[in-house]
């Protein structure tokens, strides 16, 4: 026998830890002071910290907030002795306390304050089953499906036949495009179907509407939308466009990688035309070219015009991000869909957007939170979002100066929604997440 | 390559070759653009057949198996398969696609469906069964290849052998009557070869109609009624496999069979 021969007769029992790995103790020397230069790095970060919220805090925390004006403000922080080298230091926060409601709900009449408040709600319920999917009824659905008529119509106002008749054009296009589709192919449904709820949309609904509101008058106040504005704005506007924009983008993403040529090259000019025109130009021409185009006389409401530019360019983008995800996909997919005899849209539907859209979670929800804050464009048009608000306020003579405190705080609730987009796209990634291919 | 021993009695009562036709290829030519892939194709595969096909890389096996359900398609000759010709039209298609199996490489399972799902998926979307019955027939062929109880994981959480299995399960879900398997072991480690080979044996003895693209020259031994060698797109030579192994007729056969079987 030789002498390296070893044989291990009993195991070694698991041991404790070093307390130099573990704990907050450890993961500060690990992480702060690993070596003199880590530890120097530290202390500076320490430093810079300590300066900035010395700096930050104090003029956040100003007893300012029943200011009534600007001079009012500055005669209380002298009066409290914050005065420093270039007069007062500290925020005045009275023109939030003044005005928040107005950079909420901008000039909509304050007594009907709660059909804004009641459509954002019901907005929050709507969106529970499709957000949140595991843990609510998934029968809620049919509430979602029917608040994209109850939205306009809280906001708007107006007699109750308007979204009612909108709601019968998909219902009259429906029932066209499931006879047509058994008897005839189902490319003539979607046709005849469509065509079908655009005459009625066009043409039919308002006599519609008007005959039934002469006989039953339900309704509510109309409220115009040149009094829409601040959050209420945005977020209609932000909403919509993500809405919309998410199926377009699929829709635009699938015709990009069509057969057919035709379908081919109208997704594609689409995209890059969109894509290659600044969207305030697309602003622009909405707010004033599209008035040439249209018939003397027309009324073409100026939040829609705006809602119609801001989908299409936000689709634009979507179905660029979604095209990403379907590249990524391997061909071994669709074949794997194909060879068990599922059709085109069964295969996509079931097997292909699916993994597709899960690959784009952070892509879209990149261009969502684009949508959300680029609606502050509209402020150029004359549209009273919230920073064309902060414009506003500014002009009255007892505001005329501030700055930072209305900008912060619109940058804030900002914050607060696109933060919030984020983390949603990161718990949905989480949760779609099936182990690794 | 070298052999892997098949150490069970193969059970040869159910597997019979029947009078009637499952597949007809008349004078089938491909083209991929100028390229020539496959050249005057002619093959009819009984009911019941087992068929291995060999050949070296390139040769256009996968290509030759994949125009059987249309995922590619030819654009000389005649195909019927199960009686329905295979031509543009999509009904011919889909119907097709829905009768015959079909199992990859790379299994090409939907990763972001559970095994149950996946082997559901298609049952109640194609052929409208509904999912409680749908649910029983997948259990029922997950205990057949030995996973039933993988049912409610993800694919991604499976060896490459069980995902195999579960890639043939969900093919059987469709109760299809011909299967076709374009190198199923290729991409698997040696020890987990075996546990897919069997599960394809077992199908083999219950008499299901199979065309195999392999190099698992054991199987084609002892399993294949039929070995058809492919080189340069065309069908070079096909003979029982006792009379392919020990005596091939073609310079390109003994040449393939010595370097595939390392002598
Ligand atoms: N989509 C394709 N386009 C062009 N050539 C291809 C394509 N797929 C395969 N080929 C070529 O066709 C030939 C046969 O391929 P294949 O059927 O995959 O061979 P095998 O499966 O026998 O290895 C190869 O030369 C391959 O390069
Ligand atoms: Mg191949």
């Amino acid at each position: 026998m030789s002498d390296i021969g070893f044989v291990r007769t009993e195991m070694l029992p698991e041991r404790e830890p070093p307390a130099s790995t573990v704990g907050a103790l450890g993961w500060a020397r690990a992480n702060l002071f690993s070596n003199w230069f880590n530890s120097i790095l530290t202390l500076a970060s320490l430093y810079a910290i300590y300066a900035i919220l010395a700096a930050i805090l104090p003029w956040v925390f100003s007893p300012t907030w029943n200011g009534a004006s600007l001079n009012n403000c500055r005669e209380i922080l002298t009066a409290a002795g914050s005065v420093g080298d270039h007069g007062t230091s500290g925020a005045c926060w009275g023109v939030i306390r003044e005005r928040w409601i107005q950079l909420l709900f901008g000039f909509y009449p304050s007594e009907l304050y709660w059909r804004p408040v009641l459509a954002f709600i019901l907005l929050g319920v709507a969106l529970a089953p499709v957000l949140f999917s595991d843990n609510v009824p998934s029968k809620m659905l049919i509430f979602s499906a029917l608040y994209p008529f109850i939205f306009p119509w809280l906001l708007w106002g107006g007699t109750i036949w308007g979204p009612i008749a909108a709601l019968a054009g998909f219902v009259l296009g429906w029932v066209v495009y499931s006879a047509v589709s058994k008897t005839m192919s189902s490319l003539m449904g979607i046709v005849l179907g469509a065509v079908a709820a655009l005459v009625w949309w066009l043409l039919l609904s308002s006599y519609f509407t008007g005959a039934l509101n002469s006989i039953l008058p339900i309704g509510i106040e109309v409220v115009e939308s040149r009094k829409f504005g601040g959050f209420m704005l945005s977020i209609t506007i932000g909403v919509v466009a993500i809405a919309c924009s998410l199926p377009l983008g699929i829709v635009l993403a699938l015709g990009r990688q069509s057969d057919l040529m035709i379908v081919k090259y109208i997704c594609v000019g689409f995209i890059e035309f969109i894509r290659g025109v600044p969207l305030i130009t697309l602003l622009f021409v909405a707010s004033t070219l599209l008035n040439i185009f249209m018939p003397p006389g027309t009324n073409f409401d100026i939040i829609l015009r705006v809602l119609i530019m801001v989908t299409l360019f936000a689709a634009a983008y979507m179905a660029e991000v979604i095209r990403g995800g379907l590249a990524a996909l391997p061909r071994g997919q669709y074949e794997g869909a194909d060879s068990l005899g599922l059709n085109y849209w069964q295969a996509q539907r079931l097997v292909i957007m699916p993994q597709a859209l899960k690959i784009s979670i952070p892509g879209i929800v990149s261009t969502f939170i684009g949508v959300f804050k680029d609606t502050t464009l509209v402020s150029i048009i004359g549209l009273l979002d919230p920073l064309g608000l902060s414009n506003a306020i500014r002009a009255d003579a007892n505001w005329n100066g501030v700055v930072w405190e209305l900008y912060g705080f619109i940058a804030l609730l900002f914050f607060i929604f696109c933060f919030g987009m984020s983390r949603y796209s990161m718990y949905l990634e989480r949760k779609l997440h099936t182990g690794h291919r | 390559m070298s052999e892997l021993a098949i150490d069970r009695e193969i059970d040869r009562s159910k597997m019979q070759v029947s009078d009637e036709i499952a597949i007809e290829i008349t004078n089938m030519n491909k083209w991929y653009g100028a390229f020539h892939v496959l050249r005057d194709i002619n093959l009819t595969v009984n009911q019941g057949e087992r068929i291995v096909i060999a050949g070296p890389s390139g040769s256009g096996k996968s290509t030759l198996i994949r125009c059987l359900n249309a995922l590619e398609e030819h654009q000389q000759g005649k195909i019927v398969v199960d009686g329905t010709e295979l031509s543009n039209d999509l009904k011919n298609i889909d119907k097709i696609r829905s009768e015959v199996g079909m199992v990859f490489q790379h299994f090409n399972l939907f990763p972001h469906l559970t095994i149950l799902e996946n082997c559901t998926l298609a049952p109640i979307w194609v052929r409208k069964t509904p999912r409680k019955e749908a649910e029983e027939t997948a259990m029922h062929f997950l205990e057949k290849v030995k996973i039933p109880e993988q049912a409610n994981k993800y694919p991604g959480q499976l060896s490459g052998g069980q995902q195999q299995r579960v890639a043939i399960a969900r093919s059987l879900c469709m109760r299809p009557r011909i299967m076709l398997f374009d190198e199923p072991t290729s991409a698997l480690d040696p020890e987990m070869i075996k546990e897919v080979l069997d599960t394809m044996i077992e199908l083999a003895e219950e008499g299901m109609t199979m065309l195999c693209v392999t190099h698992e020259m054991g199987f084609a031994r002892q399993v294949a009624n039929r070995v058809i060698f492919m080189d340069a797109g065309q069908i070079v030579e096909q003979n029982e496999p006792e009379e392919f192994f020990n005596n091939p007729q073609s310079e390109r056969t003994k040449l393939f069979l010595s370097q595939i079987l390392g002598h």
